[in-house]
C-alpha cells in the first residue's frame, strides 16, 4: 500500500475521529487518490457486513438473573429482574385489579379518598424512582441547576432548596405523572435514605401535615402557598418531619 | 479515571452508591457480556467471566469517580478476560496474528461480499485474530466505543488507536478473504 494515509488518518475520517480542518483536508485528499477511496469502500463494506450479522451477543437472560442475584447477596442491592413482555402484562394485570379495587374503595369511602389514591401513587412513584436509570432526570446538588431545569417542563416552577447543611444534601429532580399531571419531583439524601419530595400547584387552603405510612414508607403531605407537596422515604418519620419544617419555614 | 485493579475493594455500597451502580451500571451488561464473549470466543467461558466482572466492579464501584461509567466497566471486563486467559494458558490466544500463515492477499470489496453477509465467516474470522486485534475491533465495530474510550479500555495511548485499529481491519480483512476462499486456503 503506497498511500501512507489509508492506513492512518483513513480510519480516523472513517470512524469520524477527524477534527473538521482534519476531515475537510482529508476529503480533498480522496478526489484524486483512488487508493484511498478504494479502501473507505472496502471498510465501509466490512461494516456494513458486519452489522448485517449483529455479531453483538447479548447477555442470556439467565446470567443476568444470576448477576443481579450475586449483587443481591453481596450488598441487599434491590434486584431488577430483566424485564420481558410477560412480565410488563403480570404487572399491567396486577394494575387494573389495583385500580379497579382502588375504585371500588373510593365509590365506597368518599372523601377521606383523595390522600388515599395520592399516597398510593407517591409511594409507587417512588418505588418506581428506585428502579435502575428512574431516580433523577438532572442529577445536582445544585438549586441553580436543578430549578431551571424544569423551566419549560412543567406549567409552574417549583422552589428548589439544598438542605446540605441540615442533613439532607439535593440529590437532583426528575419529572413524574401523580394523578394524572406532571409534577416536579427532588431527591435528597438522608444518611443511607433516599427522600422524594412530589411538588404540585392546587388552588386550596393551606393544610398542616398529615403522615402516616404505607407498604413500609414513610409520607408526610401537607398544603402551603399555592403549592402541594408529598414526602415519601424509607427514612424515619422524624426524619420527614424535619425535612417538611425546612420547606414550609 | 480511577484504576479498578488497585486500590481497596469495597464490599459494602451505602445507599447512594448502590442506586448510583443500578442507575450507572447495570444498563451496560449487555455490553460487558458481549465484550467478553468475543474475548474469550466462548459463551460458556464468558458466562463465568461476566459474572465474576460484575461482582468486581460491584466491589470497586466505590472509588469510581470518572465520568464514562461504560468504559470504566468494560476496562474491568477486559482486564477480568486477560487473567482469565492467562491462567488458562491459552498460548495461541497470546500469539499474534502470523501474516505469513495468512498470506499478503488483497481483499478486495468483492471477496468481502461474498462473505459479507454470513454470520459464520465473520465469526471465525474476527476469532482467528489476535485478542489485541479483536477487542479494537469489537470495541470500535460492536460496542461503538470512541477513539478516547478505546485507549481506556484497551490501556493504550490515545495516538495509538488509530493506527492500531488500521492494522485490526487490515488483519480482519485477511481473515475474511481466507474464509472466503477456504479451498485456496487449504491448497497452500
Amino acid at each position: 500500500m503506497s498511500c501512507n494515509r489509508a492506513d492512518t488518518v483513513l480510519h480516523g475520517y472513517f470512524d469520524n475521529e477527524l477534527d473538521a480542518l482534519g476531515a475537510a483536508e482529508f476529503e480533498r485528499h480522496l478526489e484524486r487518490c483512488s487508493e484511498c477511496i478504494d479502501a473507505l469502500e472496502s471498510l465501509e463494506s466490512l461494516r456494513s457486513s458486519m452489522n448485517v450479522a449483529q455479531l453483538f451477543e447479548k447477555m442470556p437472560a439467565l446470567l443476568r438473573e444470576k448477576v443481579l442475584a450475586d449483587l443481591s447477596s453481596a450488598n441487599l442491592i434491590r434486584i431488577v429482574p430483566a424485564r420481558s413482555p410477560w412480565r410488563w402484562l403480570a404487572i399491567a394485570a396486577a394494575f387494573l385489579l389495583f385500580a379497579y379495587t382502588g375504585w371500588q374503595v373510593i365509590s365506597i369511602h368518599g372523601s377521606d379518598n383523595y390522600e388515599t389514591v395520592l399516597i398510593g401513587e407517591v409511594v409507587d412513584a417512588h418505588l418506581r424512582s428506585l428502579q435502575p436509570g428512574h431516580l433523577t432526570d438532572v442529577v445536582s446538588s445544585d438549586r441553580h441547576t436543578v430549578k431551571p431545569w424544569f423551566d419549560g417542563k412543567l406549567d409552574f416552577s417549583p422552589e428548589v432548596q439544598d438542605f446540605a447543611d441540615q442533613g439532607f444534601p439535593l440529590q437532583g429532580g426528575r419529572l413524574d405523572v401523580v394523578r394524572g399531571r406532571a409534577i416536579a419531583a427532588l431527591v435528597y439524601g438522608r444518611r443511607k435514605h433516599l427522600v422524594s419530595i412530589f411538588i404540585w400547584p392546587m388552588t386550596e387552603k393551606d393544610a398542616s401535615s398529615r403522615e402516616g405510612s404505607r407498604q413500609g414508607y414513610q409520607w408526610i403531605h401537607w398544603r402551603k402557598g399555592g403549592m402541594e407537596f408529598c414526602a415519601v422515604s424509607d427514612a424515619a418519620p422524624s426524619d420527614l418531619e424535619q425535612l417538611q419544617r425546612l420547606f414550609t419555614e | 479515571m480511577s484504576s479498578p485493579a488497585q486500590g481497596e475493594g469495597f464490599d459494602v455500597l451505602d445507599a447512594q452508591d448502590q442506586v448510583r451502580f443500578e442507575m450507572l451500571v447495570l444498563p451496560h451488561l449487555d455490553a460487558a457480556f458481549n465484550l467478553a464473549r468475543w474475548l474469550l470466543r466462548s459463551g460458556a467461558d464468558a458466562e463465568d467471566v461476566a459474572q465474576e466482572a460484575m461482582l468486581r466492579a460491584f466491589r470497586f464501584f466505590h472509588g469510581f469517580h470518572g465520568a464514562d461509567v461504560r468504559a470504566w466497566l468494560l476496562q474491568i471486563v477486559r482486564n477480568t478476560c486477560y487473567t482469565w486467559l492467562e491462567k488458562n494458558r491459552h498460548v495461541k490466544d497470546m500469539t499474534e496474528f502470523d501474516e505469513d500463515l495468512h498470506g499478503l492477499r488483497s481483499a478486495t470489496p468483492e471477496m468481502l461480499a461474498i462473505a459479507g453477509d454470513n454470520r459464520e465467516r465473520l465469526t471465525r474470522a474476527l476469532e482467528s485474530l489476535s485478542p489485541r486485534f479483536r477487542e479494537l475491533i469489537v470495541l470500535r465495530e460492536l460496542e461503538g466505543c470512541s477513539y478516547k474510550e478505546i485507549a481506556t479500555i484497551a490501556s493504550i495511548p490515545m495516538g495509538t488507536v488509530m493506527s492500531s485499529l488500521s492494522r485490526a481491519r487490515r488483519q480482519l480483512q485477511l481473515a475474511l478473504a481466507d474464509t472466503a476462499r477456504p479451498e485456496v486456503n487449504h491448497e497452500l
